[in-house]
């Protein structure tokens, strides 16, 4: 308490040295300023955090009860992409820490160059994030647009017997350039028997699931590009220095936090077919 | 500390010269007129007078469908409104008075206008995200005016999966998004506090040097920001459901109905001390200037709010008693819905003990303060029922529950809201009401409520279930009772909306400090405040309720 | 319990005590009543004594400060403390009274759809927005719903549970007054929820069992039964030289000697469910039994010899014929009982509580 008191009085003790022209009228310091705008944005944080501690639940509810098809559904997704983009994600999580610090030693420059860097690394993940869309919906698995469970097995099936012996890379090139053999689609009447399957629907639940978070995953990424897009605005004019960089702090909040949110979905997604050792 | 109290002493008698002078001083009403200075102001004082309109216009429509309800239960049969009239009305009555009424009341009205004076500082942290939370407020009220202009919505305000998801007619998707939408209104409020909280407090002001409506405005803001957005990812999920039919919470579809409740009543039991707890939080300030005594037990009825708060977060499955709950579960959540009983019951006692040898006045904030002691009371007695297993099996859904939570939700939040905006009032405008009619209205309340109220609890007892549109011949008597009480409650409610308003334009100017007050918004802000609230840095005493250094001479008005 | 009798029929404030848990739940909450008058009228008397003693006597009042007490604190602590600690037990007790049923307890099936409850009893008889029961009888009653959530309740039972589509809960009661009593639904489920309702009719011992037996002369199984001499059926399936006897045989695999008029090897199984026993009544040379010659002489019972509904009837007598049942050729069926009058009324009013369920 005591603490707190001698901070404020403290920064009381800025007042009268003149205004910063970054400081509100209803800010005493720069000081007081950036502590309230850094926990603003944790308080933010915690929000978001109980935003997705709901998708978390209904996860963890539906996990219990449908381990099997939890587990099977997991299978489909692509592991290998999700590690790549884990790594792409951690690397602009590191050049966003990089810009938050060119900020606080004034480095107006480099600022902007690691915004830039953590923005192609953000478009990077949302691109291999487009690839395993487009794949999902090639084979049927967006609930609601052509759902088939069965038709999604087969196809899975049949790939993993064409690339069993290709190396890595190609297969890995295959991933985005990749031909798929055309097949008939499931016929509606193929997806209405195949939505009576409670398998079918137990998987369904997995992946409204999954493109519920990535989904709402990949959206904060975009608002966090506009957000990057601000803050370089402002850094181009040279707004941030030693005495005054908050946005860029808070801006790194951010990130942090949408990259953590991928941290914890990727095991729970991807990994989760393998860790219960599944296979196929 | 003496030489801060002489000062203390000068300011107040610097008010009384003031009002002297012919020429209006410039305050946050008049600086500036224009309607732009309005609509975009960034003033934490016009933010709270903005919603007090936003809120007074959505009580009076909610009122009005609670008019057609009681009405309509007159008679046995339904002979006013038909099924799906009535259904839409008690849904348009539950969403427009908890979203759009009673969760801003307190918090965005008095707790926007005070909170930042009350702690010593200009604004609240982040005031462009405080004019915010007000569009988003009105944009959430927009679409809900939109579910009911296209034909209404009829699942309820609980929105149950797999009637809202699956069955209902109506505009679940419209409202739903309304929903959804005011819940970041709520959000971004309490985070502002929170900051404000942490962040803004002038110097010298440490927490428990804070008034305890400071208190219980943080105790709710953290609800605000830890459980809304729990609401508002099942808001969306049941948007899926309902749009995509993917079955997250369809059992046909392998889904589970029960998964919706338990993630909505995470939010909206603890929504219940939203409404609450901000009441508790104006309950000690007026018992303690209208008995011009300190706070018994001000540290611990502190804690209790934030006890309220915490306890608030584990008790929500006592919602879900006959839903087919594991036994242990329903005993844990009974044990933990026990414990909210009692941090209230404390609060109770300490204000009877301020009471208690204290100077009590009684000016008409007081009698609003005694009819929500007796109201929350009964409340929250008649919650022991509820949460007692044995007993809440019978009474569960029935009208015992829903005479039990207006008891609190209107009961106490609305009396505490009332107590407040009256206490207040002299702050907010500079004027004064008229006393007598101030005084009336509270009795009309207090006894056209429990009229209203009372026999529900009996009806419960007879098992009448909730959201019943007709009813069986031998619970008549009880409901025209309740009926004749709600109209009684209607002119209660409604006469402060004639003289208030009235006295806006033509009340007695109002000093300084009329009703010998220690908090800063009394003691440093002129009625009403400047546009900056300071020109200088308040002082900060060790007891924020010290009335041995109040200048006497400043407590013009008593009754 | 005490207090209905103060008020004139038609108005009560208490609800009747009609089954064994009624009391139980009544004590604890007369209980609880108790505990909150008293400590209402406390806490409303020393408001308002306070307010009168300690009114503001000059402008210049100054009271004496006082910042806490801490005896009393803790004494307003404890003691609410324990009151409710009182309460959760007495609570915990009374409720696992509600929600474990005996072990003997009849099974009564409820299903809650938009906007009825549908009933079975255990011999088959099924009702909509009604429930027959004998007095001093232990009842489990498992319940579900169809569509949306409801919640099955008998208030002056004093139970009350979710039907939830695709869980089964279950509550029980064991009724100690003859009379008429509401079922609600109390868990809002779209427009007519207020007429989801219906009434349990708690009957004498006698009258349930007469109740019944009328059930059973409109049941299918009787007027199977019926047609099984009707159609003569029994002339052969009660003779194994003649015909395979039909006791046990539903949902048992039956080993055929002839399909579609072939022989098949031995061994070769068919189960005998619906579909099958209603092949071998519409054309009986379909699949036959082992060691019976084929074709058969059993006739092919087409459409115009039994309809659908008949052979329904049929079927579900077939199915519950049981181990040394099959009735011999010279019992008569019995004759239905001449009705009387007043078993024609409480019939009739039966009919009326389920059609008015509508």
């Amino acid at each position: 308490m005591s603490a707190t008191n001698t901070k404020s009085d403290t920064a009381q003790s800025h007042d009268n040295h003149g205004h910063h022209p970054s400081l509100a009228h209803h800010f005493v310091s720069l000081e007081q300023q950036h502590e309230a705008n850094i926990l603003g944005m944790w308080m933010f944080l915690v929000t978001e955090v109980l935003f997705f501690g709901g998708l978390f639940t209904a996860y963890t509810v539906y996990r219990l009860k449908f381990n099997t098809m939890f587990q099977e559904a997991s299978n489909q997704l692509d592991i290998t992409l999700g590690c790549l983009n884990t790594v792409v994600l951690i690397l602009s999580s590191l050049t966003m820490a990089m810009a938050v610090r060119s900020a606080q030693i004034g480095k107006t420059k480099q600022i902007l160059n690691y915004l830039g860097a953590t923005a192609i690394l953000g478009l990077m993940f949302l691109g291999v994030k487009y690839f395993e869309w487009k794949h999902d919906f090639e084979i049927h698995l967006v609930p609601k647009a052509n759902f088939c469970w069965d038709y999604a097995k087969e196809r899975r099936k049949e790939a993993d017997h064409h690339e069993k012996d290709k190396p890595f890379v190609s297969k890995l090139i295959g991933k985005f350039v990749g031909h798929h053999e055309e097949h008939a689609p499931p016929s509606a009447a193929e997806i209405a028997k195949d939505h009576k399957n409670p398998e079918s629907q137990q998987a369904r639940i997995f992946f409204v699931l999954y493109f519920a978070m990535t989904g709402i995953h990949a959206l904060h990424m975009i608002i966090g590009f506009g957000l990057i897009a601000a803050v370089a605005y402002w850094a181009s004019r040279g707004t941030y220095g030693p005495e005054y960089y908050t946005p860029v702090e808070v801006l790194g909040l951010y990130w942090h936090f949408v990259d953590i949110v991928w941290i914890f979905l990727f095991p729970l997604l991807y990994l989760l077919g393998a860790h219960l050792g599944a296979g196929h | 500390m003496s030489a801060i109290n002489l000062d203390r002493r000068v300011v107040g008698e610097a008010a009384s010269t003031h009002e002297a002078t012919p020429k209006p001083a410039t305050n946050y009403l008049n600086h500036e007129t224009t309607i732009a200075s309005w609509l975009l102001t960034l003033d934490h004082k016009r933010i709270g007078l903005l919603y007090l309109v936003g809120i007074s216009l959505m009580f009076v429509l909610g009122g009005a469908f609670a008019g057609l309800i009681r009405l309509e239960l007159m008679t046995p049969k339904g002979d006013l409104l038909t099924g799906d009239v009535y259904n839409k009305s008690f849904t348009a009555h539950g969403v427009v008075m908890i979203f759009l009424f009673l969760i801003p009341s307190i918090p965005a009205v008095l707790g926007n206008f005070l909170l930042p004076i009350m702690i010593g500082t200009k604004d609240v942290a982040f005031p462009r995200l405080n004019l915010l939370s007000f569009y988003v407020y009105a944009a959430g009220g927009v679409f809900l005016a939109l579910a009911l202009l296209l034909g209404g919505v009829d699942t309820g305000w609980t929105f149950y999966t797999p009637l809202s998801s699956t069955y209902a007619n109506g505009n679940v998707m419209v409202a739903a998004l309304g929903v959804f939408v005011i819940g970041f209104s709520s959000i971004l409020t309490g985070l502002n506090f929170v900051v404000t909280i942490h962040r803004m407090r002038a110097p010298g002001m440490t927490w428990f040097r804070m008034p305890l409506f400071v208190w219980a405005m943080y105790a709710t803001s953290l609800i605000q920001i830890l459980g809304t957005p729990v609401v508002a990812i099942t808001i969306a999920l049941v948007g899926f459901e309902r749009f995509l039919g993917v079955g997250i919470f369809d059992p046909r579809l392998g889904g589970d109905p029960i998964l919706f409740q338990h993630l909505f009543w995470f939010y909206s039991h603890p929504a219940v001390y939203i409404m609450i707890l901000p009441s508790l939080g104006v309950a000690s300030e007026l018992v303690s200037t209208f008995s011009r005594k300190g706070v018994f037990g001000y540290h611990i009825i502190a804690c209790s709010s934030i006890a309220i708060a915490i306890f608030g977060f584990v008790v929500w499955a006592h919602h879900m008693f006959t839903s087919g709950l594991s036994q242990y579960a329903a005993m844990v959540f009974s044990v933990l819905t026990f414990s909210v009983a009692i941090p209230s019951g404390i609060k109770v006692f300490s204000w009877l003990a301020t009471m208690y040898k204290g100077s009590v006045s009684l000016a008409s904030p007081m009698i609003f303060f005694f009819g929500f002691i007796g109201l929350f009371t009964i409340g929250g007695m008649t919650g022991l029922f509820l949460s007692t297993l044995g007993t809440d099996i019978h009474l569960h859904d029935t009208y015992f529950v829903v005479a039990h939570f207006h008891y609190i939700m209107v009961g106490g939040a609305i009396m505490g809201f009332m107590g407040g905006i009256h206490y207040w009032w002299p702050k907010i405008t500079g004027r004064m009401y008229n006393e007598t009619l101030a005084k009336i209205s509270a009795a009309l309340i207090f006894v056209g409520f429990n009229f209203t109220f009372f026999p529900q609890f009996f009806l419960g007892y007879m098992g009448m279930p909730r959201r019943y549109h007709e009813y069986p011949e031998e619970l008549q008597v009880l409901n025209v009772l309740s009926t004749v009480g709600a109209s009684v409650l209607a002119i209660g409610y409604l006469t402060p909306g004639i003289y208030l308003p009235f006295s806006f334009f033509f009340g007695k100017k109002a000093p300084k400090n009329p009703w010998g007050a220690t908090t800063l918004e009394w003691t440093e802000c002129e009625s009403p405040p400047s546009p900056h609230n300071f020109d200088h840095n308040p002082p900060v005493y060790d007891h924020v309720y010290d009335y041995s250094t109040l200048n006497k001479e400043a407590a013009v008005v008593s009754h | 319990m005490m207090v209905n009798s103060m008020f004139a029929e038609g108005f009560q404030l208490f609800p009747h005590q009609a089954s064994t848990l009624a009391p139980s739940v009544d004590w604890l909450y007369l209980f609880i009543v108790a505990v909150n008058v008293a400590i209402t009228v406390l806490v409303m008397v020393l408001l308002v004594a306070f307010a009168i003693i300690f009114r503001r006597k000059s402008e210049d009042d100054l009271p004496e400060p006082m910042h806490g007490n801490v005896p009393l604190e803790i004494f307003w602590t404890a003691i609410p403390t324990l009151i409710c600690g009182v309460m959760f037990l007495w609570g915990v007790k009374v409720w696992s009274e509600i929600v474990v049923p005996p072990r003997d307890a009849t099974e009564l099936y409820v299903v809650g759809r938009q906007w009825m409850w549908k009933i079975q009893h255990p011999g088959g008889q099924r009702e909509i927005n009604a429930i027959h029961v004998p007095v001093g009888s232990n009842f489990k009653l498992i319940v579900t719903a169809e569509d949306v959530i409801h919640c099955f309740s008998i208030p002056d039972f004093r139970i009350k549970t979710d039907a939830v589509p695709g869980r089964y809960n279950q509550m029980w009661f064991n009724a100690t007054k003859p009379g008429k009593y509401h079922i609600y639904c109390t868990e809002y489920c779209g427009t007519e929820h207020s007429r989801m309702i219906g009434w349990i009719h708690v009957m004498e011992r006698e009258d349930y069992a007469k109740w019944l037996n009328e059930q059973a002369e409109g049941g299918d199984g009787l007027q199977g039964r019926k047609l099984f001499s009707k159609l003569q059926c029994i002339t052969c399936h009660s003779d194994a030289n003649k015909a395979p006897l039909l006791e046990n045989i539903f949902r048992k695999d039956r080993e055929i000697g002839y399909m579609d008029g072939k022989p098949v090897p031995p061994g070769t199984k068919v189960l005998a469910d619906e579909a099958y026993l209603r092949e071998s009544i519409r054309n009986p040379n379909a699949k036959i039994h082992r060691g019976f010659a084929s074709p058969t002489i059993m006739p092919a019972y087409d459409r115009d010899l039994v309809t659908e509904e008949e052979l329904l009837q049929v079927i579900t007598y077939i199915r519950s014929l049981k181990q040394g049942e099959t009735p011999t050729r010279t019992e008569e069926t019995p004759t239905p009982q001449p009705i009387t009058s007043a078993d024609k009324a409480s019939s009739n009013a039966t009919e009326k509580t389920s059609g008015s369920a509508k």
